[in-house]
């Protein structure tokens, strides 16, 4: 056991996992001898050398481009997207290649990519650097989305993401790289993609999130006397149905906090799983605390747009209401 | 101080075998034996014959959109022709020629093209990919498949098909410049057929030639005539040895035709110049292999005749496999989408029929409502 930061709980599982599998080849903008802008791939280039740790020119589409050939002939590529505001130019290989690969083939060629990307807002960065784009990801069959919102899950989650047969984004939210330590294991775990963590139990309503934004529920779970069952679902893609369909017909309430946008974010995708299977369990209308249909705005105003604890409390506060204080109540 | 000079290019266009049949002996020497000039030749007419009956079948309506690639045989069938077995095939849509030389049974071309995946199913030892419908996309592919042979210590290298209008795409540039600094060994052939679509080749670049993109990256860069299957089979020869032995890439500019539509969707007539067609119309790259055979009296009528016969024959069989494979299922798209199928999409394929809500049976039948948690 060691206690770890979340960036040091990734470099660990790159290691084990290169030393494991000399299939495994690091590339991207700075992984090299910089050891990537957050020091992610620290010290690999050292340990591994320059042909498993690869700094490629800049130039995204490339990047997953070359990781696809890469991996059609059996590697199995970890590349670095810097920031999440720079896979856009990614989409295209990743969407129209990495996705569909295996379907096309039937199986004949496979794209066993883990594409690293930073994710979201919370550390007052320049343009570009802080946004949430997970669910135009998860909205692409034949892509796997995770994200995880600690080191511990952060480590599993990656020594599963790299040795899945498929394309796995992984999602690491940057406003965690260093927020805090945890106790990670140094021998080989795995955390399986597509099961959510119960990370609080409770009865009186499921909180449901991922990423960053898990901390904020934290926050305002400690400030409710409330019972609040919190879920980290840590997979968007395939997403945990179960976890959170069991937790709803237990509390009869539900609120589903994320950093992007509202308008099709994943909170719709959810709610509506919610109203499928639980919609007689229901006790309120299912709440949504997220960024707000804006371009996500420079640092300045970036905490009025996250969706920060003050926020999710007063969600928190008028889902339980509902219908309890005056017996008709609203959600308002 | 004056300016200096301090880089100086030059652009060689290689021909051997030119459209008048004159051959450049010394060029072109022992560049493909006669006997395989014969085996060449009669593999081109198999693929022009297959290329009319694709033709034919999307006419009749028995095959979905298809792109003719008539008149470009000579590009992929040369280049293939002078690689390795095992050196990876990247190709786009007009390479048919090159690819059922390798060993591509025919009958895959056509299931793509009837709309079935199954076509793409490409055997692991044919070393090729998937026809790349996004163009030029599939470069970046071809890269990382040199990488890999290159990170593993193989003999192997990637050969990537693209036309005139991908240079103008992003990813040719990435393709381009990763290959370059990374030291991979890559030939990139570069099909320009005068057109992409309606667009011509001058509207994709205002340089002379498209071989001198490849000048910017720091790599070989030759242009060739891409109808003359001797002068592809020895640019890519070369480019092929130079990728093995120093791991550098080479750009080949193939100079060709479309003879005929974009696609079957297509009608050239709208944008394109009969004069200019019946010009190269001459050029085709089967008369002018034709007429070598001729000369040298490798080959004459009555081999002609049997050639044509035995075309027919192994075209029709490709057709009757195409057309004779068991319809899919509903659920192959859900069962190649991933290695282990996701729960939410095996409900998916479990109610697809049965359920247009596709939502969860037990809730639509519950009769009261749930005891209430917070009563």
């Amino acid at each position: 056991m060691a206690n770890l930061t979340l960036v040091q709980a990734i470099n660990l599982a790159l290691i084990q996992e290169m030393e494991k599998d000399d299939s495994v080849i690091i590339l991207g903008q700075d992984v090299g001898v910089n050891g990537g802008v957050f020091r992610v791939t620290e010290g690999l280039f050292k340990r591994f050398g320059p042909e498993r740790v690869v700094d490629t020119p800049l130039a995204e589409s490339g990047i997953i481009g070359t990781s696809i050939g890469l991996a059609m002939a059996g590697l199995r590529p970890v590349p670095e997207i810097q920031f999440e505001g720079f896979l856009a130019p990614a989409y295209d290989q990743l969407c129209t290649h990495a996705a569909r690969m295996r379907t096309r083939t039937r199986s004949m060629f496979t794209v066993p990519i883990t594409c690293r990307v930073p994710v979201g807002g919370g550390i007052h960065a320049p343009e570009l650097h802080s946004d949430s784009p997970e669910a135009i990801y998860a909205h692409q069959p034949g892509l796997k989305v995770v994200m995880p919102a600690s080191p511990y899950d952060a480590k599993g989650l990656l020594i599963s993401a790299i040795r899945d047969p498929d394309p796995v984004i992984f999602f690491e939210p940057k406003r965690l790289y260093r927020a805090f330590r945890e106790e990670v294991p140094e021998d080989e775990y795995t955390v399986e993609i597509g099961k959510a963590r119960i990370v609080v139990e409770g009865n009186d309503v499921t909180l449901i999130s991922w990423g960053a934004p898990v901390v904020q529920c934290m926050n305002a779970i400690d400030s409710s006397h409330h019972s609040i069952e919190l879920i980290d679902l840590r997979s968007i893609c395939p997403l945990d149905t179960e976890t959170i369909v069991e937790s709803v017909r237990k509390t009869g309430r539900a609120v589903i906090v994320h950093e992007a946008p509202r308008n099709c974010g994943l909170g719709a995708e959810i709610a509506s799983r919610i109203m499928e299977h639980c919609f007689l369990y229901l006790e309120a209308p299912i709440q949504r605390v997220t960024g707000f249909d804006t371009v996500m705005p420079y640092y300045k105003l970036e905490q009025e747009y996250l969706p920060e604890a003050h926020r999710i409390s007063a969600a928190l506060e008028e889902v339980i209401a509902y219908g309890t204080a005056t017996g008709l109540g609203s959600a308002g | 101080m004056p300016a200096k000079i301090v880089f100086h290019a030059k652009i060689e266009s290689v021909s051997i075998l030119d459209e008048q049949g004159n051959f450049d002996a010394k060029l072109g020497k022992d560049v493909i034996p006669d006997t395989d000039v014969v085996r060449l030749y009669e593999h081109m007419t198999i693929c022009r014959q297959f290329d009319e009956v694709a033709f034919k079948l999307q006419r009749s309506g028995r095959m979905g959109t298809y792109p003719e690639n008539r008149g470009q045989e000579a590009v992929s069938l040369g280049a293939v022709y002078a690689l390795h077995p095992d050196d990876w095939l990247v190709p786009c849509y007009r390479e048919n020629c090159g690819l059922f030389w390798r060993g591509l049974p025919m009958e895959y071309i056509l299931l793509h093209w009837m709309g079935d995946e199954r076509g793409n199913e490409i055997p692991r030892d044919l070393y090729m990919t998937p026809q790349a419908i996004p163009i030029g996309t599939q470069m970046l592919h071809a890269v990382g498949l040199a990488w890999a042979g290159k990170y593993r210590k193989k003999d192997s290298i990637a050969c990537a098909f693209f036309g005139d209008g991908a240079t103008s795409e992003g990813d040719c540039h990435e393709a381009l410049n990763f290959a370059a600094n990374l030291d991979l060994p890559v030939v990139f052939v570069c099909q320009n057929n005068g057109w992409a679509i309606s667009v011509p080749t001058k509207m994709q670049c205002s340089a002379p030639t498209l071989a001198q993109r490849g000048l910017a990256y720091g790599m070989e860069c030759v242009q060739c005539d891409g109808n003359d299957i001797f002068a592809m089979a020895k640019v890519v020869g070369e480019a092929a040895e130079r990728a093995r032995r120093d791991h550098r890439p080479t750009f080949i500019e193939a100079l060709t035709y479309r003879l005929g539509d974009h696609t079957t969707a297509d009608d050239a007539r709208r944008y394109r110049d009969e004069a200019e067609l019946k010009k190269w119309l001459k050029r085709d790259p089967l008369i002018r292999i034709r007429t070598y055979l001729q000369q040298r009296k490798l080959f004459d009528d009555s081999r002609e005749k049997a050639l044509q016969a035995r075309a027919r024959e192994e075209v029709a069989a490709a057709v009757k496999r195409a057309e004779e494979i068991a319809a899919p299922t509903s659920s192959d798209m859900f069962d190649w989408l991933y290695a282990e199928m996701p729960g939410e999409l095996a409900t998916q394929r479990a109610t697809l029929r049965t359920s247009g809500l596709g939502q969860d049976p037990s809730q639509l039948q519950e009769q009261s409502p749930a005891p209430s948690r917070n009563p």
